[in-house]
């Protein structure tokens, strides 16, 4: 209420003029933005003639489900199904190795505590480029080329810099007095940590699970390395699977391309806060 | 000021540590810290350490005898044009991106602001971009740039600017700028609501004060908003600049480094030189060279962004 009424003082005389520049610049964004989605979903109704010789912004004129039920009965299902895995694996292992690092680093006082945070948290910067080839060998030595397995041991390390740094800066903030109660009572550090710790760390850890689900959702490189059948492809991959398999067939890649971007938009439009905060996690305590 | 909160922190914090280490509290910090001390060694610590290692061999990554060339590859390295191409291509999109991006995000972000509700719409729309994988991004905008089936000569023909159409992606002369336009694209709405954030941040005080004194909006935008975002946009342009830096996902889906070598980047370079030429040692000098130049950004950021802050 109290904001919508300063917005319209703002307008002031020019309030008119104001208003539909306003909209119009608008506009213009949500193109830019926007059209790029439109031909992708629409391109894929599209039938590949229509394609041809209609201009992109025209709607399909015959609508073919084609492309979608053929992307949807192959290889594309089996990816999505291994992001999922992987993923929710990850996720998990940084959200409790994470909070068990973050719990020593925000409570105990031993000399290695700041560099070895500091040391840590520089992971942050580190470019995974400079670990591709001895992981790629170390991944093929363990057996491990071409599995869902070997992309957890790498997906979990890139993620764990940030994880440790916003959930130490979110258990600092805790108060000690509960912590010093338990303890009078007699609890363990352990159980403090999975008791009270850990429950109260709750909007950190959706924070953090929400920027790593995302970014590991859609992770190329490591993937690309570190795999090769369609068996242990993830998401990424199979997209670019599909395109060097049918190029030429751009409505059935637009499909895909649409069908990929879907969860996570879907996501999105559910939890749009939640997503937009966790998302940002990454640049607003850095 | 900083200095005295410094002391008055670490004096309690020396009050409030144990005087002395209870073993079960011990075992605990060593056990809780153990599993990510592992993750980060195995998958992070080591892989860079034997990456310095391997750029003094020749290998092929296959066979069982690595050669020891000494400096050979370094050598190599400073005298190679390609990685000096590569890596003025990196600089190109590290200056393009935060040219671009930071003033549209910074627009958008205002424009946003001013609408407040009425724009929540648009606002979700402007943010799709960034939930999109980077292949998939990489993929879609190849055909938004195709010359026959694409988005983009199209439009310029309805425009009337037919002659400025070209091989957006095929002609060296403009390939990076079609994939740094692509990259904008994408990136644009992360540093939108980094910025709206903080203007939401700004007190509404703030504004009724200046307007009282006769502000006009512009005025209010450029001497006091864009004067409290300083910080902000710190962050966006040390973020951009290590980001840029590392770039990789997308050109190696749109270009994979060419026409050419146009558009060729250090990462594509890195891994053309060792996962297809199979160079190993030379790939991870590379590798390495790229290590280095990113950690002397990053702290050279940390120093710079640390000054202005304590003085």
């Amino acid at each position: 209420m109290k904001t919508t009424t300063s917005t319209s003082q703002r307008g002031g005389s020019n309030r008119l003029g104001g208003t539909l520049l306003l909209y119009a610049l608008a506009i213009f964004w949500l193109l830019v933005a926007g059209l790029p989605f439109y031909f992708m979903v629409q391109s894929g109704f599209k039938a590949q003639f229509d394609l041809l010789t209609a201009p992109f912004w025209t709607l399909p004129t015959r609508w073919v489900f084609e492309n979608y039920l053929t992307v949807l009965s192959g290889p594309f299902v089996r990816s999505l199904l291994n992001s999922v895995i992987v993923v929710s694996v990850s996720v998990a292992l940084v959200l409790l190795v994470g909070s068990m690092a973050s719990f020593v680093f925000a409570r105990t006082h031993f000399r290695l505590n700041r560099p070895l945070f500091v040391l840590i948290v520089a992971g942050l910067v580190i470019p995974v480029h400079v670990t591709l080839i001895p992981v790629y060998i170390l991944t093929t030595n363990l057996k491990l080329y071409d599995s869902l397995f070997a992309l957890i041991g790498p997906y979990v390390a890139f993620s764990l810099p940030l994880a440790v740094f916003i959930l130490t800066a979110f258990m600092r903030e805790i108060p000690r007095e509960l912590e010093e109660a338990a303890r009078m009572d007699g609890a363990s550090t352990a159980l403090i940590f999975w008791r009270i710790i850990l429950p109260l760390s709750w909007p950190g850890l959706a924070t953090v699970g929400i920027y790593n689900a995302v970014t590991l959702w859609n992770e190329f490189v490591f993937a690309y390395v570190l795999t090769s059948s369609p068996a242990s492809r993830t998401l990424p991959l199979a997209i670019w699977d599909y395109q060097g398999q049918y190029a030429a067939n751009i409505p059935l890649i637009m499909a895909v391309l649409s069908l990929a971007a879907a969860p996570l938009i879907l996501i999105y439009i559910v939890a749009q806060e939640r997503v937009v905060g966790g998302m940002m996690a990454g640049a607003l305590k850095g | 000021m900083a200095t005295q909160t410094a002391a008055a922190h670490a004096i309690t914090r020396r009050q409030s540590a144990p005087h002395g280490w209870l073993s079960e509290q011990t075992i605990t910090t060593t056990l809780f810290l153990l599993p990510a001390l592992a993750f980060l060694v195995v998958f992070i610590v080591w892989p860079i350490l034997s990456s310095v290692e391997l750029s003094f061999f020749e290998w092929n990554g296959l066979s069982a005898n690595r050669t020891f060339v000494g400096l050979g590859n370094w050598s190599k390295l400073f005298g190679d044009g390609i990685f000096w191409r590569a890596f003025t291509n990196n600089i190109i999109i590290v200056v393009l991106s935060i040219a671009i991006q930071i003033p549209i995000a910074m627009a958008l972000a205002v424009l946003l602001h001013r609408g407040g509700r009425k724009l929540q719409f648009f606002k979700v729309v402007y943010f799709f971009p960034l939930l999109m994988s980077t292949v998939a991004v990489g993929i879609l905008f190849k055909y938004v740039y195709d010359l026959q089936f694409g988005v983009v000569t199209p439009l310029l023909e309805t425009l009337g600017l037919k002659a400025l159409s070209r091989d957006w992606l095929g002609d060296p002369n403009v390939a990076l700028f079609s994939v740094i336009v692509v990259i904008c694209w994408q990136f644009i709405p992360f540093y939108m609501v980094l910025f709206l954030a903080q203007l939401l941040n700004i007190p509404e005080d703030i504004h009724e004060a200046a307007m009282i004194d006769g502000a006009t909006e512009n005025q209010y935008f450029w001497r006091v908003e864009l004067h409290l975002m300083r910080g902000i946009i710190a962050t966006a342009i040390t973020l951009s600049l290590i980001g840029s830096l590392k770039y990789f996902d997308l050109i190696w889906v749109m270009t994979e480094g060419g026409p050419s070598r146009s558009t060729e980047l250090m990462a594509t370079y890195m891994y053309k030189e060792a996962f297809a030429s199979f160079h190993m040692g030379y790939g991870s000098t590379i590798a390495t060279a790229m290590f280095i130049i990113v950690m002397i950004v990053a702290l050279t950021a940390l120093a710079i962004g640390q000054r202005p802050r304590e003085a």
